[in-house]
């Protein structure tokens, strides 16, 4: 019988019991023996400068105070963004290092005292007088800064071809300048932290996506050796780029809780994320296309145009969706950043391709009308034979096939070319091509095989809700043919083997592999006890399979309890990793989607309303239909999100965000997502990783967005080349 | 001393009344199920049943809630057995990082009363109100999930509400 | 939150000089404890009145409503009554908040809900309704969610309800008790005030002033539409609302009433679109003629001069609506 929980099965999360009934322990709910002191952050509240004066007395006075840390009192630590040759999740995040202040909203103190209500109350008592400095907030094209690399890896710039002939010639030209606005990555776990030192050991119960490179920036920040702290990160609100490395909260929290040695927990107040944890910065996208009159692409240029914020290197790849679609004799791809005085700005979810595939299949859309052509058969004409950035071939490539089954399922044939009017709606169809680069990332796993039968795999992996914890419990349960309750997963702890972590859409692949890999060799071990054995001597050991908690040998089997008590006798263990192999630089490789959308545009308002969705996608080996439709789902609300709705609105004179809540920062609600249709063309990619899986937890946002804004496009005949397409924006052009 | 009954369980009320009914719960062993979001009624993750209906635990204090019976996600099931929402949740994967979800949860139960009670909603005009995708999308609005679960969460609380319905339980 | 005394209160008789300009009322909480956590408001003494026996809607006179100022926006929302004859009511309640919050928020306290201002809600930024003399920060910053109609230099803030604009459609009033006990009475069009050069009074409600009982007279005959017009498609504050009772004779407009949210710093009665419909045939140049006639004066102020002619379209076409749904043929 099949295992329920075999690779591919839509088994349930493991930790779904936990999650909805409340149990699972997110940062600030672990249970510790005595009861944590509250700390507040107090933040600055200008840009850039230094403070001048700092009164604390009245906030110390103030009920139920216990210390109020500032840069003159707190512990020493290594000066911001040191050692400079490390990279940013590890450099030290000193905070009241200094008086220097580098952002709105950066930490000036911490008011730590007995209860939240007054720690907040007396946090309001701390008076800080600034000295502010020229500061620089906002970014546009003017940025002219080459960074040394993209996100990723990636070159700022690439040339293929000559350009500037290819667009000068061709029959049809585009030059469209297109901008989106920052973004919050706005997980609903605000960034907590709990910190307990006891003089020597420093335990940190946190909400991050890489557990070892968090021991490291505590190690780096705070002049800690990194084998005395402990990271323990097992259940996290979600992080979308956000909780990469550690932020502000943990480093405070550490801070306090080595100050006082007692225990301090800091969580991030809703408003204090959206500057003490990183956001996505704005972008220009400058976008020219040449093509022949029937359609044939022959030149893409793109010319992103970014913030970086002050001493935090990090440049997001917003070129890259325009670097690997579609086929070209010409390519130009430009990155170019402006250093502002801002908090900081980081990967979120699918940086480049997020926001990248909003203006460049906005873009391409334009161009197909510009051509006369219906814009799926636009795309399918233009398929690359070969990666056009990198010139290698693809490890596999099934973006046409995802467009021409989408439509198939959305029934593009019924599209109307200029769109179509019902009573006061506007009905417009919108395609866009979706690809997003899979990466392996270099993972380890231990795993433990008792004589009760029962299974356990380490790693400091995390589960961010991509469901890690129930991928791996199947890929156990697939290699070594036991059932999922048998089998524990062990992970957020960097006590355990050194993983990927969670990110770049590398976790199930990166770290799944790894455990296959420790699978492969306790079955090894495991066979060879059973050759020793006098009653199996003749059995069919080329045939051997793990099924049922069995040794399977033919018509002679043995269980793995009774193999495990011969070869332990209490446990077998066995070591697990995996690694780029050579493979990894000859191939591109990515995940590939075709998304549609059907909205109504309201004639009178210039409401838009997502009426439809659907999505095909081919992301290699599919380890769990049920989580792995969910990610795509998500990444599509997400889409909805960008196109329709969020914008951090900068406002210049004070380098702040306004809208600094979720009253005005409009994530979708539930009434905003319309029936989503997701479909999977299973191919696995055996160049892609072990288990011939791609990542997906960034595929759909990668596409989904331009869909809807290209359907608001077919509804309205208006192009918004300004994210998001809100209301006012159409107004006055509605036909 | 002033106490508030938490599925059933009296808490006695912290004395300081600038204390939330959230930060009262969450400051209790074993009731960390009833999340913070954004503190302000801005996201729906702190949502319980104050005396039977859903409210924002963030913006209630504590000390109004004296004699009231709160029902937290803690106190939707019974014991170890896991509320048939709760198991439609798991079944339709009604959500992906979980921190959103015990606001769902309670947010859904409540939301079937008050269909059941015929309470309208924004979309439901001048009739009768009917149980639909609709309705649920619409009426869960008041709870964020950043994971996108949302289509997810409407085929739990659909499914469940139809099991309910055959067990003759809906709106009790 | 800054500390303050806490007492709860058993009967409005209770309420004496301790309800003063340092203390303020509790009913839901849906407000005034977000704004606490903030020290926006910093009462010293919160009066509890969510147990007062004022959650009740009553049958009037002449066919009116009496509504208890703690009745919750869902109890009122739901009322069978209010469904049948006031309908633009509990529409323009549902449009507002989540059923969570419609469930603790009541009809006094949603009255007296406080502008969504980003400025306001930044206490480090200057705002004049927070700290008078501060100046705005909002009139040459971010706007999009501001005022068009009835704003001054000082506050260019909106009010956010959506039950009040509906509340000033349909004439309701609202019953005032002083903390000497004395009563009066108040159209709700007069509750709020424009902003002018004291942007921190939102009301003309004295202090320790309680809002008692909501009178909804008799509904006009027509019509009855609200539109909100949302960033968002629900869970958000309008960008504007309308509300409209609209009656048709032979099709010509034989009664209408006006009012527009998310345009000023209070409700809107848009009365100069009123006169303009009154007695006219229901066609859309005349829908057209009266919106531009209340919004001749509007101003915008950058981020939100969209809101013109968003106002404009949405009146337009709620009153298409209404006069459609009359059963009246249109002219």
């Amino acid at each position: 019988m099949m295992n329920p929980a075999a690779i591919g099965q839509p088994f349930d999360r493991v930790d779904g019991p936990l999650k909805v009934s409340g149990a699972a322990t997110y940062a600030a709910e672990h249970p510790l023996d005595h009861q944590p002191l509250v700390g507040w952050i107090v933040e600055a509240t200008i840009p850039a400068g230094r403070i001048k004066a700092l009164e604390t007395s009245a906030a110390e006075a103030s009920a139920g105070v216990v210390a109020v840390l500032t840069h003159r009192n707190s512990p020493s630590q290594v000066p911001f963004g040191e050692p400079d040759d490390e990279g940013r999740f590890t450099q030290s995040r000193a905070m009241l290092g200094s008086d220097h202040i580098r952002y709105h909203g950066f930490p000036v103190a911490l008011v730590i005292a007995d209860t939240l209500a007054n720690a907040r109350h007396a946090a309001g008592l701390v008076e800080v007088t600034c000295e502010p400095a020229d500061a620089v907030t906002a970014a546009g094209e003017e940025a002219d800064e080459k960074p040394d690399e993209l996100d990723g890896g990636l070159e700022a710039d690439i040339t293929r071809g000559d350009f500037e002939q290819a667009y000068s010639s061709a029959e049809v030209t585009l030059d469209v300048t297109y901008s989106t606005p920052n973004q919050a990555a706005a997980a609903m776990e605000p960034h907590a932290t709990m910190a307990v030192y006891d003089g020597n050991e420093l335990w940190v119960y946190t909400s991050v996506q890489l557990i070892g490179p968090a021991v490291q920036v505590l190690a780096n920040t705070l002049k800690l050796n990194p084998d005395r702290i402990r990271v323990l990160s097992p259940y996290i609100g979600g992080g979308f780029g956000s909780k990469l490395g550690l932020h502000n909260e943990a480093i405070l929290a550490c801070l306090g809780a080595m100050y006082l040695e007692r225990p301090v927990k800091v969580v991030q107040h809703r408003r204090q994320v959206f500057h003490n944890a990183p956001h996505r910065g704005n972008s220009v996208q400058r976008i020219r296309l040449g093509a022949s009159r029937d359609g044939k692409l022959q030149a893409i240029s793109h010319e992103s145009f970014m913030p970086t914020a002050r001493g935090y290197a990090f440049a997001e790849p917003s070129g890259a969706p325009a670097r690997t679609t579609y086929r070209t004799d010409a390519l130009v791809s430009r990155h170019r950043v402006k250093t502002v005085d801002m908090s900081l700005i980081d990967s979120c979810r699918a940086p480049g391709h997020a926001i990248g595939s909003l203006a460049f299949e906005s873009a391409i859309d334009e161009m197909a009308y510009r051509c006369g052509q219906d814009p799926v058969e636009f795309r399918l004409a233009n398929m690359p034979e070969k990666d056009p950035g990198s010139g290698k071939p693809f490890s596999s490539h099934d973006l046409a096939e995802c467009l021409r089954e989408g439509a198939a399922r959305f029934g593009w044939g019924k599209r109307q070319p200029q769109g179509e009017v019902r009573g006061r709606q506007l009905v417009g169809y919108g395609v866009a091509s979706t690809i997003r680069m899979n990466i392996l990332v270099k993972s380890k796993t231990r795993i433990r095989l008792s004589a009760d039968g029962t299974l356990t795999a380490w790693a400091n992996m995390t589960d961010i809700g991509t469901g890690t914890y129930t991928i791996l419990t199947q890929v156990a349960a697939d290699l070594l043919g036991l059932p999922a309750e048998r089998i524990e997963i062990e992970l957020g702890d960097s006590a355990y083997p050194a993983s990927c972590g969670s990110g770049g859409s590398f976790g199930a692949g990166s770290s799944g592999s790894a455990l296959r890999d420790a699978c492969l060799r306790l079955r090894e071990k495991l066979v060879e006890i059973a050759r020793k054995q006098e009653s199996l001597k003749d059995a069919d050991f080329d045939g051997a399979l793990f099924e049922g908690g069995k040794l399977v040998l033919g018509s002679k089997q043995v269980s793995l309890t009774e193999l495990v008590r011969q070869g332990g006798p209490d446990y077998l263990e066995a070591d697990g990793k995996v690694a780029p192999g050579e493979d990894r630089g000859k191939y591109s490789q990515h995940s590939y989607g075709a998304q549609f959308a059907e909205v109504h545009v309201d004639r009178d308002t210039g409401e838009v309303r997502v009426q439809r969705l659907l999505g095909v996608f081919s992301a290699g080996r599919i380890l769990n239909r049920k989580t792995a439709r969910s990610q795509l789902l998500g990444g599509m609300v997400w889409g909805v999100s960008y196109a329709l709705l969020e914008e951090l609105m900068l406002d210049e004179r004070y380098g702040a965000f306004m809208n600094r809540d979720f009253a005005e920062y409009h994530l979708a609600v539930n009434r905003d997502i319309p029936e989503v249709e997701i479909h999977f063309r299973e191919q696995p990619d055996m160049r892609s990783n072990p288990l011939g899986s791609k990542g997906i937890g960034e595929l759909s946002i990668s596409g989904a967005g331009a869909a809807v804004a290209n359907a608001v496009y077919h509804a309205t005949g208006v192009r918004v080349r300004d994210f998001p397409i809100t209301l006012d924006k159409l107004l006055e052009q509605l036909p | 001393m002033a106490a508030v009954s938490v599925n059933g369980q009296d808490v006695t009320l912290n004395a300081d009344p600038r204390t939330t009914l959230l930060d009262t719960l969450r400051e209790q062993p074993g009731l960390t199920g009833t999340k913070k979001g954004c503190d302000h009624g801005q996201c729906g993750a702190c949502t319980v049943l104050l005396d039977g209906r859903r409210v924002n635990a963030c913006l209630v204090l504590a000390v109004q809630c004296e004699g009231c019976e709160v029902t937290t996600i803690e106190g939707l099931g019974q014991g170890e057995q896991l509320h048939p929402l709760q198991q439609a949740f798991i079944r339709h994967d009604g959500f992906q990082c979980g921190y959103c979800t015990p606001g769902q949860v309670c947010s859904a139960y409540a939301m079937l009363e008050e269909v059941a009670n015929g309470e309208p909603s924004d979309v439901t005009g001048d009739g009768e109100v009917r149980l639909c995708p609709a309705e649920v999308r619409e009426r869960m609005s008041g709870n964020l999930c950043r994971c996108g679960a949302y289509a997810n969460i409407v085929d739990a609380i659909l499914d469940s509400a139809g099991e309910l319905g055959q067990r003759g339980e809906a709106g009790q | 939150m800054r500390p303050f005394d806490y007492q709860r209160i058993g009967a409005v008789e209770e309420i004496g000089a301790q309800a003063s300009d340092r203390a303020s009322f509790l009913a839901g909480g849906t407000n005034l404890v977000d704004l606490m956590k903030h020290e926006i408001e910093t009462p010293e003494q919160l009066l509890d009145i969510s147990r007062l026996d004022l959650a009740r809607i009553e049958d009037g006179e002449d066919g009116s409503l009496q509504v208890g100022t703690l009745v919750t926006n869902t109890a009122l929302a739901s009322d069978a009554r209010v469904r049948q004859r006031w309908p633009l009511l509990s529409a323009a309640l549902l449009a507002g908040a989540t059923a969570q919050l419609r469930n603790r928020a009541t009809t006094g306290g949603n009255l007296l809900q406080r502008t969504r201002c980003y400025y306001f809600y930044d206490t480090a930024r200057p705002c004049n309704k927070r700290n008078p003399g501060e100046g705005c920060g909002a009139f040459s910053g971010h706007n999009r969610i501001h005022a068009i109609l009835g704003a001054s230099e000082q506050c260019i803030a909106t009010h956010p309800s959506d039950m009040a604009v509906a509340m000033v459609a349909l004439d309701a009033g609202v019953r005032l008790r002083a903390p000497d006990g004395s009563e009066r009475e108040l159209p709700v069009e007069e509750l709020h005030r424009l902003p002018g050069d004291e942007p921190q009074r939102d009301t003309v409600l004295a202090p320790g002033e309680l809002i008692t009982w909501v009178h909804l007279p008799a509904p006009p005959p027509g019509r009855q539409v609200y539109r909100k017009v949302r960033d968002r498609s629900s869970y958000a504050f309008a960008l504007v609302s309308v509300g409209v009772i609209l009656a048709l004779k032979d099709g010509t407009v034989s009664s209408v009433r006006i009012a527009f949210g998310g345009v000023a710093h209070k409700p809107w009665r848009a009365r100069k679109a009123e006169a303009a419909l009154q007695g006219r045939p229901a066609t859309e140049e005349a829908f057209l003629k009266a919106a531009n006639a209340e919004l001749a004066d509007a101003k915008g102020y950058g981020g939100n001069d969209f809101k013109i002619p968003l106002a404009r379209r949405t009146l337009v076409a709620v009153l298409r609506d209404a006069a459609g749904k009359t059963g009246e043929a249109r002219a």
